[in-house]
Parts: structure tokens; C-alpha cells; sequence
């Protein structure tokens, strides 16, 4: 088990590696700088930012700087936004990211479970028709389709919301429930496949022999085999809530690091975009790594593979 | 002793001979029960065919503009209404439909051919190879890729080929997984065996006698690779970044839709609608074949 962790551990560093790398020298050779947008730079003053900026090195040894800093956590200024680093606007922008992401991953999991669950017990009856329709409604239409839809509807024509911005309460409203939605049809189609699996199974049938309670049989006994797809679908679902969140930002105009990303890409801010590409990455691994460890404890089968 | 055989023989050739049913026959019958899967197919089919030929019969262009007249809601002559240029909301969808069926089907393509490739070498040859290739798609796999996505639209412009490429690059991984595992299963059988004997170079061993027998797999799996790709696409359109003006796509459309549907609500609604049918025909038709072919899913 230690060696698997430490295998997959030193994997996802050298991906951290490539990832860093592979940015960096991208976002060096695009055409235009952070400054060309600006009118009227001067020779001079282009020199005195580059150099402040420490753009006129050699490009290895501002790699080299760059990976530097890095092992102190520090991502560097921004170029942007003058006299703020990267760190700053992270650590500003994320909790709102994380924010609508926490309750929209809430919204996610009940909704997909408690439907995926109800789906594979009354397997073949209109309960499990209605509840596979969703999945299937909430896997095609995409959020930004239900999204300005529902703001239509509920903000425009009934006013119970506003259609965006991120101040009150009920901001959150809209944008969890779009995101949740389409997060919990993928949960809820991984749940009723899982918990059919285990259903047919003989533990199940000595448990109901047993005179268990069908109620005790679906909770306590097949949930947790059921849910054993929606584990290792998490993941990637909780970094995918925060990189789908570029489209839910966009419409809702939320001040969150995704907005912030695509923003900092087109103002070719080259630090701002290597931080938030490196923040996802870090993220995205370490969930898959967190991922691969439990699915390992669960499974020795998969442990045994490694 | 030849009199029994005679007679066996032709009471062998007088019993009614057995319609042999090929696997293809045996799962479009499966298909045809499926009545979503049905329904999907004959969707895509009208989708894809008012796509095509509706453009040459409609009276308006897509980019005749008519700016007396400005965002016009449904009515007889426009049938989905206008956008704000006076252009035919119609017109205009179906020949977005066009280029979002292009891009999902190229890109598609694309996905397809590096995976397929891929995987069958990973599977047929094994060992340290396939180890080394499958752990490059595991780390590929860990990588933020719509981020390198909309970072390489960003940097090197809008360029449609580009786009193909991009979102080709991402969808292979999965398609490369299934085809390695499927070819691992058939290169232990016999008529593998048989075919190695008889000389055959590998090549024509992966090409001609694995490949045609896994084409169940990539079949089900390229159905449900189409809509992931339209839906990407969009999403980059979407946030700008996608297939660019005059050329529009169904992405296109939904953006600017959204952008205006607090006056005209049309917009959103029928380039929306028209799109999820199509992403809900495909996953339908996608799922019916998984059942039909009954292709073990895999873990995705």
C-alpha cells in the first residue's frame, strides 16, 4: 500500500513537472506580450517593465527563476495587475470558486444518489423511467444551455433572482442549482449501474432472508458497494466542478478563478495564467490521487494491478 | 451403410435451411426494440438532413441581413424569428448545425484514428512498451486538458483546423484505453495464432484480423465520442473562443442568444433546443448500440 501511495505520488509530481513546463514555454512562445495591448509604451519604459519583470533574461534562466520561486510556493507578480502577485488574486478569487462549487457538489450528490438509488430499486417501473430520463436530460443539455435558460425564466420573467452577479444569498441560488444539475445526472446513471450490480448479489439475499428491512437492505448493505462507481467518478467530478465553472462564472458573472483564468489567458498574463493552470493541476491530481488511494483500500484487486 | 447416409443426406437437404444471422443482424434487431435508440437515429437523421439541404431551399442566405426589419420574432416568413441584423434565425441554425456536425465528426476522427492506432499497438505488442504508452495516457489523463485547450485558442487564434486538432487531442485517451484492452483479449486466440503461423507481418495482423473483430467497442464508443466533441466545441464557442464570424455553429448561436435573450428570447431557446435534441439523439443512439453490440462498458 506504501508503495503503491509513493508510485503514484512521485507520478503525479513529474506530471506537475511536464504541466509547469510545458506552460510556461507555451505561453512564451504566443505572439504578443502582456504589454503590446497597452498604447504608447516607449521603448524605454517596454525596457524598464521587462526588466522589472526580469522579462529581458535569457529565457532558460527565467524558467530556472521561475521553477525557483516556486519551491517557496511563490507564483510571482502578476503583470496585469500592478503591485499584486499571483498568490494575492488566488487566494482572493478561489473562495468563491470553491464556495459555488461546495454547494453545487452537495446539490450533485443528494439529487444523483437518492435517484440513482430509487432508479435500481424500482428497476423497470415509471420511477426508474423518470429518474433515467434526467440523467440522460441532464447529461445532453449543457450548462450553458440551462443556464441562461433558467435565468431567463426565473430572473427575467419571474424576478425571483437576479440574473447575475454574487452579493446576496440568493445569488447562489442559480448557479449551484445549474452546476449541481449537471453533476448529479452522470452521479445518479453511475449509482443505479452500481446498485443494480450489487443487488443481484447473495449478500443481498441473505440479508432480505434475514428479514431485513428492504429500507436497511438498499442503505446498509448495497449503497456502499453501489456507490463504489461514484467514488472513483469524484475525481475527476470535483475538479471538473471548478473547471466547468468557467461557463457558470462567465454567465454569472461571479468573480471566481475561473473567470479570473480565461480573462488572465486573453490579457496574456503570463504568471497569472501559469498560476491558475498550476492550481488546477494540483488539484486535479491530487484528487485523483486521493481517488486512486481509496479505491485501493476498498479494492485490493486494483492495488494488485499497480 | 450407404443407404443410411443417403438418407441422411437428404433428410439434411430437404429440412428448411437455417437463415444464418450475422452478429450486425442480430444486434440492429436488438437496436430497432430500443425505442430511444430508434428515436435518437431517426432525430439525427432529420437533423442532419435539414442541415444539409436546408440551406439551397430556403429563400434567405445566412448572412442576408435585413436591418429595417432587426430581431423579428417567429412568424410566417421567418419561421424561428431574426436576429438582431434582420438574419433568418432558421437559415442560420441549420447551417451552424453544419459546421458543429463537421467539427464533431472531424475532430472525431481525429480521436479516433490516434486512439485506435495507439491503443492496438500498446495491446498487440505488450510489455515494457505498452507499460510505458498506457503510463503516458495515465498522466495525459491527470492533465487539466480543457484548460490547454482554451489556452492553445487563446495563443494561436481561432483557427478552425486548430480547433479539430485540439479537441482530437484531448478525446483520443479513453478510445486508446478500450482498444488496448479489447485487443489484449483477441490476441490470445487462436485465430490470431493461425494467422501469425501463415507468415502474416504484424501489421496485417492488427489491421486485418483484430481490428475488424473489436469493431463493436469503437463503434459504441465513437457514438458517444461525437457529442463530448459538439459539446466541447460549443463550450468554446461559447466563451468566444470557438469558430468565429461570419462562420457560426450552434455554439455560436447559443452565446449570442444568451447575450440578448432578455428582449428576444428565440435566440437562446431554438439553437439550445436544436442542440441538446442532438446531444440527447446521440447518447441515446450511443447507449442503445452499447446494449445491442453488448459491449462491456469500461470504467468511464
Amino acid at each position: 500500500m506504501f508503495r503503491f501511495i509513493t508510485t503514484r505520488f512521485l507520478q503525479s509530481l513529474f506530471a506537475l513537472f511536464l504541466v509547469i513546463s510545458a506552460t510556461f514555454f507555451m505561453v512564451r512562445f504566443v505572439p504578443g506580450g502582456p504589454f503590446t495591448a497597452e498604447k504608447a509604451v516607449t521603448p524605454e519604459i517596454l525596457r524598464n517593465l521587462e526588466a522589472h519583470y526580469g522579462l529581458d533574461k535569457p529565457l532558460y534562466r527565467q524558467y530556472l527563476d521561475y521553477l525557483g520561486s516556486l519551491l517557496h510556493a511563490d507564483l510571482g507578480p502578476s503583470f496585469k495587475y500592478p503591485n499584486r502577485t499571483v498568490n494575492e488574486i488566488i487566494a482572493d478569487k478561489v473562495p468563491v470558486s470553491a464556495e459555488l462549487g461546495g454547494i453545487s457538489l452537495g446539490i450533485a450528490l443528494v439529487i444523483g444518489i437518492s435517484l440513482g438509488t430509487l432508479a435500481a430499486v424500482k428497476r423497470n417501473t415509471w420511477i426508474d423511467y423518470v429518474a433515467s430520463s434526467f440523467g440522460m436530460i441532464g447529461i445532453s443539455i449543457p450548462t450553458f444551455v440551462v443556464g441562461p435558460l433558467l435565468v431567463l425564466v426565473f430572473a427575467i420573467y419571474l424576478g425571483w433572482f437576479n440574473a447575475s452577479g454574487w452579493y446576496m444569498p440568493a445569488d447562489r441560488v442559480l448557479p449551484a442549482v445549474v452546476l449541481g444539475i449537471a453533476y448529479a445526472a452522470p452521479i445518479s446513471r453511475l449509482t443505479r449501474g452500481g446498485m443494480l450490480e450489487v443487488l443481484h448479489q447473495d449478500f443481498i439475499r441473505t440479508a432480505r432472508a434475514k428479514g431485513a428491512s428492504e429500507f436497511r437492505v438498499v442503505t446498509r448493505h448495497a449503497l456502499r458497494g453501489g456507490l463504489l462507481p461514484v467514488v472513483s467518478y469524484l475525481g475527476p467530478a470535483v475538479a471538473g466542478i471548478l473547471t466547468g465553472s468557467f461557463v457558470i462564472e462567465t454567465i454569472f458573472q461571479i468573480p471566481g478563478i475561473g473567470r479570473e483564468f480565461v480573462n488572465s489567458a486573453f490579457n496574456r498574463d503570463y504568471t497569472l495564467v501559469l498560476g491558475t493552470v498550476i492550481l488546477y493541476a494540483v488539484l486535479i491530481m491530487g484528487l485523483n490521487l486521493v481517488v486512486d488511494v481509496v479505491q485501493a483500500w476498498l479494492n485490493p484487486k486494483v492495488r494488485l494491478e499497480a | 451403410m450407404s443407404n443410411v447416409n443417403t438418407t441422411f443426406l437428404s433428410t439434411a437437404l430437404h429440412q428448411p435451411i437455417e437463415k444464418g444471422s450475422s452478429l450486425w443482424h442480430d444486434a440492429w434487431l436488438r437496436l430497432r426494440k430500443n425505442r430511444l435508440a430508434v428515436f435518437g437515429l431517426v432525430a439525427l437523421g432529420i437533423i442532419a438532413l435539414a442541415c444539409f439541404i436546408g440551406p439551397f431551399l430556403s429563400p434567405y442566405g445566412y448572412e442576408d441581413q435585413n436591418l429595417e426589419l432587426g430581431a423579428a420574432a417567429p412568424d410566417a416568413k421567418h419561421w424561428l424569428g431574426t436576429d438582431t441584423l434582420g438574419r433568418d434565425l432558421l437559415v442560420r441554425l441549420l447551417y451552424g448545425g453544419r459546421v458543429s456536425i463537421a467539427v464533431g465528426l472531424s475532430a472525431t476522427f481525429v480521436a479516433l484514428t490516434i486512439g485506435v492506432v495507439y491503443g492496438a499497438v500498446a495491446g498487440f505488442f505488450g510489455g515494457k512498451r505498452d507499460a510505458f504508452m498506457m503510463r503516458t495516457v495515465d498522466i495525459m489523463y491527470s492533465l487539466p486538458f480543457p484548460i490547454f485547450v482554451i489556452l492553445l485558442m487563446v495563443f494561436f487564434g481561432r483557427n478552425i483546423i486548430l480547433l479539430f486538432v485540439a479537441i482530437g487531442a484531448v478525446e483520443w485517451l479513453t478510445m486508446a484505453r478500450i482498444v488496448r484492452g479489447q485487443v489484449m483479449a483477441i490476441k490470445k486466440m487462436e485465430f490470431i495464432e493461425a494467422a501469425r503461423s501463415l507468415g502474416f507481418g504484424r501489421r496485417r495482423i492488427i489491421f486485418r484480423h483484430i481490428l475488424p473483430n473489436i469493431l463493436g467497442p469503437i463503434i459504441v464508443y465513437t457514438t458517444l465520442t461525437i457529442p463530448a466533441v459538439m459539446l466541447l466545441e460549443a463550450f468554446l464557442s461559447f466563451l468566444g473562443l470557438g469558430v468565429q464570424p461570419p462562420m457560426s455553429s450552434w455554439g455560436v448561436l447559443i452565446k449570442d442568444g444568451a447575450e440578448k435573450m432578455e428582449e428576444f428570447w428565440w435566440l437562446l431557446v431554438f439553437p439550445g433546443t436544436v442542440f441538446s435534441l442532438t446531444l440527447f439523439s446521440l447518447n441515446f443512439l450511443g447507449d442503445g448500440l452499447r446494449d445491442a453490440l453488448d459491449v462491456r462498458s469500461s470504467k468511464d
